[in-house]
């Protein structure tokens, strides 16, 4: 069941410049939460009326903790406010939200996990998940600008490829020159990143009929599917919007590559 | 207890609170969150004869104490509605109050005919919203259309029709009194204000639309002189919302005068918003030994 929970901060470290890691105590949200799901945070001033959607980059569900981890997009922002709390201070938010991941449809096959940039953090807690059941085979292709936060504590759950833009790690170029060089095969991909990746991944996947899933963004107000504000246009008409529509926040974020158009 | 029951167009509410439409849905997510049984209304999402698609993304933005949205309206048609949303809030002990809207004068009429055999309480007609190029605010804000409309409205109504009112007039009185004498059988405002952003790092406008419909507290003072001065031009009972976030703020615009309040943008701040606006005004009325929340409507004079 997703809830308004009042959570208190447990850590926050900044990771990479401009990234901040951040662990909550949140019981309630991390009992019912599944990898590719996000939250909503309200920022503690006010004068912000709308949260932060933020994807779940762990969930500890025996010590009821969640991890998030988000960039701070710039100064005088909500997250820039986030970034600055310390342990001990109380948090709303609002989750666990959207549908997350279908990890019982790649269950015991290979599967590409891509990720590129601030799209990273959720695929950690959906390798970290699949890496739980042996017979899947996982395998992580991040893309970075530059650097390699959190490839690390991949390489701790699953096989790790690396793209970065200036080739300072791994294979230079995108996550899709990452997985060519590699030669790997596989029966089926994971997907979050900026939409010119997600579209790249997408396109890839289709030629080669694999299926994929891919999480999508957009700015949202309610969080919960009532407000309309954060829908991502399908191929068929969608069920409850009855248009070509879907609502990314309840319907998604994680969608079939081939319903939605980018 | 005091009492906080109401009467709105001859409607019994069990108390002030409903919510604003386009915010909460049909209940169905918010349900989740809260009793909607503890509402006074469920007041839904515009819905139109036909499926509106709506407007391209981004559809909202945050602005300080305040957000913009331009949706365009997106709604599953008239049919959908009947057979999916209606039905849901049916098992809940509130009102329902459909919340309309159209491109062409038939369009308003279709909706409100179809309508006339549900079990639906009162209808409130969208003649005030700022995203659609056309029907929605072109006739909410020349009098003269605004009183054709309501008038060919109440021709085909079963129910009673609530008019809600742009705010993005010259004089709110006056379009007031031409929906009061067109039959309207009672008003609500304020919709959203008609704003801009503009994104300095892409250089565009943050909203897909361009321009959106400014709402949350922001909006609030306009809001309340708004309804202080419709009150006060009309007879009929005025549902007064815009930036109503606690109930202080719901308290405000019933001293102003309204008979009912909404909670609209609220709900994105915190999903049980509604329900608590509902107890705090309870407890406003015991702490200060008033028994009955009509002795405090419109208690603000001259
Ligand atoms: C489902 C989902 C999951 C996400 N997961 C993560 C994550 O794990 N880590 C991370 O760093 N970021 C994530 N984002 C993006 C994150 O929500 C935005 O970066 C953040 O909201 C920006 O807020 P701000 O306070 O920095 O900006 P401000 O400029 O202060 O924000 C103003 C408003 O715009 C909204 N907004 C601004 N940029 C975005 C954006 N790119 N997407 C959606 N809303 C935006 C804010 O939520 C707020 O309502 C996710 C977005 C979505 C939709
Ligand atoms: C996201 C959003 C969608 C809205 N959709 C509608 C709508 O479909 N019909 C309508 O009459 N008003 C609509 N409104 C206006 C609200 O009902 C209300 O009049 C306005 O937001 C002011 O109240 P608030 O400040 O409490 O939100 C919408 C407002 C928002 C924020
Ligand atoms: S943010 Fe309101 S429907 Fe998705």
């Amino acid at each position: 069941m997703k809830q308004l929970e009042n959570c208190r901060i447990i850590s926050q470290t900044q990771i990479e410049p401009g990234i901040f890691d951040l662990w909550l105590e949140a019981g309630a949200i991390a009992d019912a939460a599944a990898a590719g799901q996000f939250v909503s945070v309200y920022t503690r001033d006010p004068s912000r009326l709308l949260p932060r959607p933020v994807s779940l980059a762990q969930i500890d569900r025996e010590s009821g903790r969640i991890r998030l981890i988000y960039r701070v997009t710039g100064p005088d922002t909500g997250t820039e406010q986030l970034s600055k709390l310390h342990a001990g201070v109380p948090l709303r938010v609002l989750g666990p939200l959207g549908n997350g991941f279908p990890l019982q449809e790649v269950r015991n096959k290979k599967v590409l996990l891509f990720g590129g940039g601030i799209g990273i953090p959720p695929m950690l807690e959906t390798a970290r998940a699949l890496a739980a059941d042996h017979g899947t085979e996982v395998t992580a292709v991040l893309g970075y600008r530059t650097g390699s936060f959190l490839a690390d504590e991949f390489r701790e759950v699953c096989h790790v490829l690396i793209s970065t833009e200036d080739g300072s790690v791994g294979t230079r170029g995108t996550v899709l020159d990452a997985v060519r060089s590699d030669g790997r095969q596989a029966d089926a991909a994971f997907a979050c990143g900026p939409r010119a990746m997600l579209r790249a991944v997408k396109e890839y996947c289709e030629a080669i009929n694999m299926p994929c899933w891919i999480s999508m963004e957009e700015r949202m107000a309610c969080g919960i599917g009532a407000c309309l504000g954060c829908v991502c246009e399908t191929k068929e008409v969608d069920g409850h919007s009855h248009v070509h529509n879907a609502r990314i926040c309840k319907d998604g974020p994680v969608f079939v590559s081939t319903e939605v158009v980018l | 207890m005091s009492n906080m029951s109401v009467t709105l167009a001859g409607v019994e509410l069990k108390n002030p609170v409903v919510t604003a439409s386009g915010t909460f849905g049909s209940g169905q997510e918010y349900g989740e969150f809260m009793d909607l049984n503890r509402l006074g209304g469920v007041v839904t999402k515009g819905v139109a004869n036909v499926p509106w698609t709506g407007n391209p993304v981004p559809r909202v933005c945050e602005t300080p104490s305040g957000m913009l949205n331009a949706i365009g309206l997106q709604n599953p048609g008239i049919d959908v509605f009947c057979e999916r949303d209606i039905p849901f809030l049916r098992k809940y002990d509130t009102r329902i109050i459909v919340n309309v809207c159209g491109r062409s004068e038939q369009d308003y009429c279709e909706v409100v005919e179809r309508l006339s055999d549900e079990p639906v309480d009162l209808l409130e007609i969208n003649v005030s919203c700022p995203n659609v190029r056309e029907g929605g605010i072109a006739f909410g804000q020349d009098p003269k259309a605004l009183f054709r409309i309501t008038q060919e409205i109440k021709k085909h109504a079963k129910q009673p029709v609530i008019m809600k009112l742009s705010p993005n007039v010259t004089d709110i009185t006056e379009m007031a009194r031409a929906a009061e004498s067109a039959g309207a059988d009672a008003l609500s405002l304020i919709n959203t204000l008609t704003g801009m952003k503009i994104d300095i790092n892409r250089r565009t406008f943050a909203l897909a639309n361009r321009t959106g419909g400014l709402s949350g507290p922001a909006i609030r003072p306009v809001a309340v002189r708004m309804v202080y001065e419709t009150v006060r031009a009309v007879s009929v009972p005025v549902i007064g919302m815009g930036g109503i976030m606690k109930a202080e703020d719901a308290l405000e615009f019933i001293m102003a005068g309204a008979t009912c309040v909404a909670v609209g943008t609220a709900n994105f701040h915190d999903p049980n918003a509604a329900e608590k606006i509902v107890d705090g005004i309870g407890a406003f009325l015991e702490s200060r030994n008033i028994s009955d929340i009509r002795d405090i409507r419109g208690i603000v004079q001259e």
